[in-house]
């Protein structure tokens, strides 16, 4: 048997782009995590950009911009990343049967809302969504989106329209591979220098809008929603509904993504023999579960359960900015 | 968050899927631990779908009323709006307001017909048409 017809083997995954590439990698017999692939491509940020809209509320991310992981995983480990887009959709098709015919499974970015096997609650327009094909019998596709539980199947016409639906952040059939991937590399140096330049970009931007200053400027805005809470409740539920979907919603690991950047620095406390990062990652855990209580108040405070307390949700999320920042504040001292 | 804090609510809107969480075992180390949803997160995530459904609604009633177009009703209920059914047929956000209207809505050649009919994943005589109220 060939290396490319091994089967595939599908691991449930708290994010997807993280998820799909080492899944890739380890198939290429590249063992990796795939908290340590989020973590290598330094993943996590706090981003608020009010300029940025989507479906009328402003762009709010745990997480750096998509293709962010692929890209920047392959640099810190020295491979290739093979990637390929179409402008015609059947080209697209095809080229991936090609993959499928060979079993050589593929990373893909997608549209979820026209991915059948999500429940219809979850399908929103958003288009870089990203799943493993690794067959094709019949009609359907046989899917590892690491999100899902078990390996799925997507028949064809709604894998193309996934492919390539048009608009922002389209995927234009994106198709993705890692090549030439080495079989052992010395962690410790990829960790310290990927630690560093996230904990860099949490602290020490120079935008208002990034970092531990991007969750300080977000609190200010939920602090003065207050002042127009009579006309314009409605409006105020569903921003700070908004912020806490953003955090929560499919792919974070929960507590928008602290939680998989913890797992990554406890990961990378063994490899190094560094056991401040252990205890550093017992930090952020504990910021996670922050994160999680804001969401948690939010919910309530949306559903009427609890009195909408614009202050209260604004100090909270100014007690995270504090906790984040002595905690990037650490590993960039290390 | 701790193993078994790892929430287990029942919800709707996972459809019976499981999430994978990461989360804290007994040693202190993280482990992936498969979730059947959040109530917090299914309460956002329901806020969203009933704004696109309270949308659908009243456009629902501007159609019936002849103020707006049928394609009003399908961006919505294709969890659209002007902006995101502007980029994914090619139309100008202005083009997309416009063909909102009744009177420009049946202008539509069968060709521009097709470009809307194809991003919102519905044949033209759907598009044409509202469908009935549940």
């Amino acid at each position: 048997m060939t290396d490319q017809a091994k089967p595939f083997e599908h691991q449930h995954s708290a994010h997807c782009e993280s998820g799909v590439i080492s899944s890739l990698l380890r198939h290429d017999g590249f063992q990796i995590s795939e908290a340590m692939a989020f973590g290598l491509a330094g993943a996590l940020t706090f981003a608020y950009i009010p300029l940025v809209k989507i479906g009328g509320m402003p762009l709010i991310a745990y997480r750096m911009p998509p293709q962010h992981i692929i890209k920047n995983l392959s640099k810190r480990l020295g491979y290739k990343l093979h990637t390929e887009k179409f402008n015609d959709s059947a080209k697209g098709m095809q080229a991936l049967d090609a993959y499928m015919a060979q079993s050589k499974p593929v990373g893909l970015q997608t549209s979820v809302y026209w991915l059948p096997y999500f429940p219809k609650e979850m399908r929103f327009h958003f288009n870089a969504h990203n799943l493993v094909a690794y067959g094709k019998s019949g009609d359907d596709y046989l899917i590892s989106d690491p999100t899902i539980e078990n390996p799925v199947t997507c028949n064809t016409q709604a894998l193309q329209k996934s492919r390539f639906v048009k608009g922002m952040m389209q995927p234009k059939g994106l198709l993705y591979f890692p090549e030439n991937v080495p079989q052992q590399v010395d962690l410790a140096k990829p960790i310290k220098a990927a630690i560093k330049a996230n904990a860099k970009m949490m602290v020490k931007t120079p935008v208002p809008i990034l970092g531990v200053r991007g969750i300080r400027m977000l609190s200010k805005k939920i602090r003065g929603l207050a002042a127009n809470h009579a006309t314009n409740e409605a409006h105020n539920k569903l921003f700070i509904g908004h912020v806490v979907r953003m955090q929560e919603e499919i792919g974070t690991g929960g507590a928008g993504f602290r939680f998989l950047y913890a797992s990554f620095l406890q990961e990378s406390a063994q490899i190094t023999n560094d056991e401040r990062l252990s205890t550093i990652a017992t930090q952020l855990t504990s910021v996670g579960d922050n994160w999680r209580e804001f969401a948690l108040n939010s919910a309530k405070m949306c559903k009427g359960r609890l009195d909408m307390d614009y202050a209260s949700l604004a100090d909270q999320l100014l007690l995270i900015a504090d906790l984040e920042k002595a905690v990037f504040e650490e590993l960039l001292a290390l | 968050m701790d193993k078994n804090d790892v929430p287990q609510d029942k919800v709707e809107t996972l459809g019976g899927l499981r999430k994978a969480m990461y989360a804290v075992d007994e040693n202190g180390k993280y482990t992936l631990v498969p979730s059947v949803g959040w109530e917090a997160e299914e309460t956002v995530l329901n806020q969203a779908i009933e704004e696109f459904e309270r949308q659908c609604q009243e456009a629902r009633a501007r159609v019936t009323a002849g103020e707006s177009s049928p394609l009003e009703f399908h961006m919505y209920n294709s969890r659209m709006d002007v902006i995101v059914l502007a980029q994914s047929t090619g139309f100008f956000k202005w083009q997309v307001k416009r063909h909102l209207k009744p009177a420009h809505f049946s202008k539509l050649s069968p060709k521009q017909l097709l470009r809307y009919a194809d991003a919102l994943g519905i044949s033209e005589q759907q598009l044409k048409t509202l469908p009935v109220a549940q």
